[in-house]
């Protein structure tokens, strides 16, 4: 094909059936407070590791619900805990965080 | 005196000498197992120790005082003293003075070890026995210590309130058997050395008593039997007691030479962890101690639930109990034997494995050092600080008003203390994030380094090594700068009651320095529970599996003790309690930078008017 300098960008749908949301079951089976999130965002504003990796649990969260690979995120958080302190549907996201990494395969 | 018997022995001395024989063989057996669970180097030391005079003789004397006359103990509640000593000591003093009387009037019984345990069976009053009044008299006198010791157990068993315990544990089976055998044993000595008291001689309880039995008994037929239960009792004791809480008794002879030698908990089961583990007594203190007690769910997590399930190896139970736990460190600082709870919880969260371990590469260490340089004064107020926003601000602007020479190191945000991520049991990843930390301070060129939150400055000054830098408690560090005159206080007609922080206070020792402060700038009252007593506010990282919804009930408990004060206002000097209190709180609650940063005025500014 001719290049014209400028190409097709990559469809950004997310094809939900072949998702592989296995983990995120796996992780709500453990932790049910993970399906009442409600992707307010409260967890990323107040997060101390966003700056130097990208880390917000929203992500992460949405991230698994979507079968994408969350991990980089997940290495930067230092499990601080304002996240809970700040979550206003009061999940405990730092056992949540923990038992994600535990179970992270 | 005469023996009764020439061979010096009867069958009814075999169930005591069975137990002895087992416990003993089960005693050994423990100490050679946990010697091959300590590292090479804290054996050295503590073998070092034993042989050290000083050491050495502080062994004795500590567990003189505090196995036998539970120093600690009488100091702490008077009647739990009395009835221990009285057991632990009256006990011990009968099997010295057994042996005493042996060594007097047959000496070459010596080697017999049931011997003087029964002494009073196998002998024959003589015209010697004269001069072993004083001694018969001593026997009875602590066996009536013993006694009363033991009525004191049976009404603390049914009434612990009249002793100033609001729960005690309930005993397993085998703790049960343990309990009633050790009450049977000494009423059935009385009984048997009653009903030969006219043959080897008595004092005043033995005499009398033997004197009423042959009034309506009349024969010496009820000699062997009361003899044998005795021995049956003490039998029982001895084969029940490595199951039972009862090895507390030779596990804390344990323990208190171990932690002379200085010896630190390093793995959550093997070694002086597995000592401390034994030496629980499981009397209970910690529970009511326990700030999570004040909800009925949490009640079987407190330590002497935890020592109990290690015991047994109940998994799912240790993990669910070391997760729960706030650190607060309160059990730890009432504990009469010095099990170290939190610490044993931290080590069992440290056993587990994560599959995603943390990479903290992307902190541009260098850069934030960069930005940290300029001042000679390193603020950090740490991430809790940052949901107080009022704490940081109150900070930079009594630096401004004394003219100190300040950076703010994590103003725009920074990177964590660790220690959340240390109490969460991930040492590993603790350790990186400390690395990245001391890089930047290091970096920063800074001489002090002020911290406003309790929990960071207790990690930077345990875990941190930072040669050349002053790491201070801001409350010490305003403390200085009143004291330099570069802030002038103007007194607050409020009345503040102090709430000491669970890692400021029993976490550093630090408890005279914010009360001085505020005593400065305003009224001080106390709470009933205070110090190294004061009760968590529920709000503590320590928890891993507490909700927020959860520790509702624990923040007003410790609200309703601060209100015993009748202040005006509640002040703190960590970030976590005062946001956590303010939730719920029906005064005001303020951070110790607030209060200073309101009654303080900067000398400069005095100077320019």
């Amino acid at each position: 094909m001719t290049d014209f300098g400028f190409k097709l960008s990559k469809s950004a749908t997310l094809d939900l059936d072949k998702a592989d949301t296995g983990l995120y079951e796996r992780l709500c089976s453990l932790e049910p407070d993970a399906r009442i999130c409600m992707n307010c965002g409260s967890c990323s504003a107040t997060c101390t590791a966003a700056p130097f990796s990208g880390m917000s649990l929203r992500k992460v969260i949405l991230g698994l619900q979507r079968g994408q690979d969350v991990r980089p995120m997940l290495q930067g958080c230092m499990l601080c805990g304002k996240c809970s302190m700040v979550c206003p549907r009061g999940i405990n996201t730092r056992h949540l965080l923990l038992t994600l990494c535990r179970i992270y395969d | 005196m005469i023996e009764r018997f020439s061979s010096g022995f009867h069958p009814f001395v075999l169930p005591f000498l069975a137990g002895m024989v087992f416990v003993l063989g089960y005693c050994v057996y423990g100490i050679v197992r946990i010697l091959f669970q300590l590292t090479g180097e804290d054996r050295r030391r503590f073998f070092l120790s034993l042989v050290t005079p000083r050491t050495a003789l502080k062994n004795v004397k500590d567990i003189f005082c505090d196995c036998l006359l539970h120093v600690k103990l009488w100091k702490r509640n008077r009647m739990l003293g009395f009835m221990h000593s009285s057991i632990a000591f009256g006990w011990f003093m009968i099997i010295v003075l057994g042996h005493v009387e042996v060594m007097l009037f047959l000496p070459e019984r010596i080697r017999l070890f049931y011997y003087p345990i029964f002494f009073n069976f196998f002998v024959a009053e003589t015209d010697s026995t004269i001069q072993g009044s004083l001694l018969f008299f001593l026997m009875d006198f602590f066996l009536l210590v013993i006694l009363i010791g033991i009525a004191l157990a049976m009404v603390k068993r049914v009434r612990s309130r009249l002793f100033g315990m609001r729960r005690t544990p309930r005993p397993s089976l085998l703790n049960q058997i343990g309990l009633y055998s050790l009450w049977a044993i000494f009423p059935l000595r009385l009984l048997a050395e009653s009903f030969t008291a006219h043959i080897s001689g008595g004092s005043f309880l033995t005499i009398p008593a033997n004197w009423v039995f042959r009034q309506f008994l009349g024969n010496d037929l009820n000699m062997l039997p009361t003899w044998w239960a005795y021995s049956i009792a003490l039998g029982v004791f001895m084969s029940v007691l490595p199951f039972t809480r009862y090895m507390h008794i030779p596990a804390e002879m344990m323990l208190i030479p171990m932690r002379n030698a200085g010896l630190k908990v390093r793995n959550a089961r093997k070694g002086f962890a597995r000592v401390q583990v034994y030496s629980c007594p499981n009397c209970g203190v910690c529970i009511d101690a326990c700030p999570m007690s004040v909800d009925k769910a949490n009640l079987k997590d407190c330590t002497v639930y935890l020592t109990r399930q290690m015991r047994r190896g109940n998994e799912r139970r240790i993990a669910e109990i070391s997760d729960k736990c706030l650190l607060c460190g309160k059990c730890e600082a009432v504990c009469q034997v010095g099990v170290e709870g939190p610490k044993l919880r931290l080590l069992n969260r440290a056993e587990r494995k994560y599959a995603v371990k943390a990479d903290y590469s992307g902190i541009p260490a260098a850069s934030l050092a960069e930005a940290a340089k300029g001042g000679k004064v390193l603020y950090y107020g740490g991430c809790m600080s940052q949901l107080v926003p009022s704490v940081g601000r109150s900070m930079e602007s009594i630096f401004r008003k004394a003219g100190v020479d300040y950076t703010w190191m994590d103003r725009d945000g920074g990177v964590c203390c660790g220690r959340p991520m240390l109490t969460a049991g991930r040492l590993e990843e603790a350790r990186k994030i400390v690395r990245k930390n001391t890089e930047v301070i290091l970096g920063s060129g800074a001489e002090t380094m002020v911290v406003s939150c309790p929990i960071c400055y207790k990690m930077f000054t345990e875990e941190y090594a930072l040669p050349g830098i002053r790491v201070v408690h801001y409350a010490g560090y305003m403390e200085e700068l009143l004291k330099e005159g570069l802030l002038v206080p103007s007194r607050s007609d409020l009345c503040y009651v102090y709430h000491d922080p669970c890692e400021l206070g029993r976490g550093c020792g630090i408890y005279e320095e914010p009360r001085r402060l505020l005593g400065k700038l305003a009224g001080i009252a106390e709470a009933e529970k205070n110090r190294a007593e004061s009760v968590c506010c529920g709000g503590s990282l320590g928890s891993l599996t507490l909700s927020f919804a959860k520790r509702e009930k624990i923040t007003r408990a410790a609200l309703e003790n601060l209100y015993t004060s009748k202040a005006d206002a509640i002040a703190t000097a960590c970030p976590l309690c005062t946001a956590t209190f303010a939730r719920y709180a029906d005064r005001p609650v303020r951070d110790l930078a607030e209060i200073v940063d309101r009654q303080t005025v900067g000398k400069l500014k005095l100077e320019t008017i």
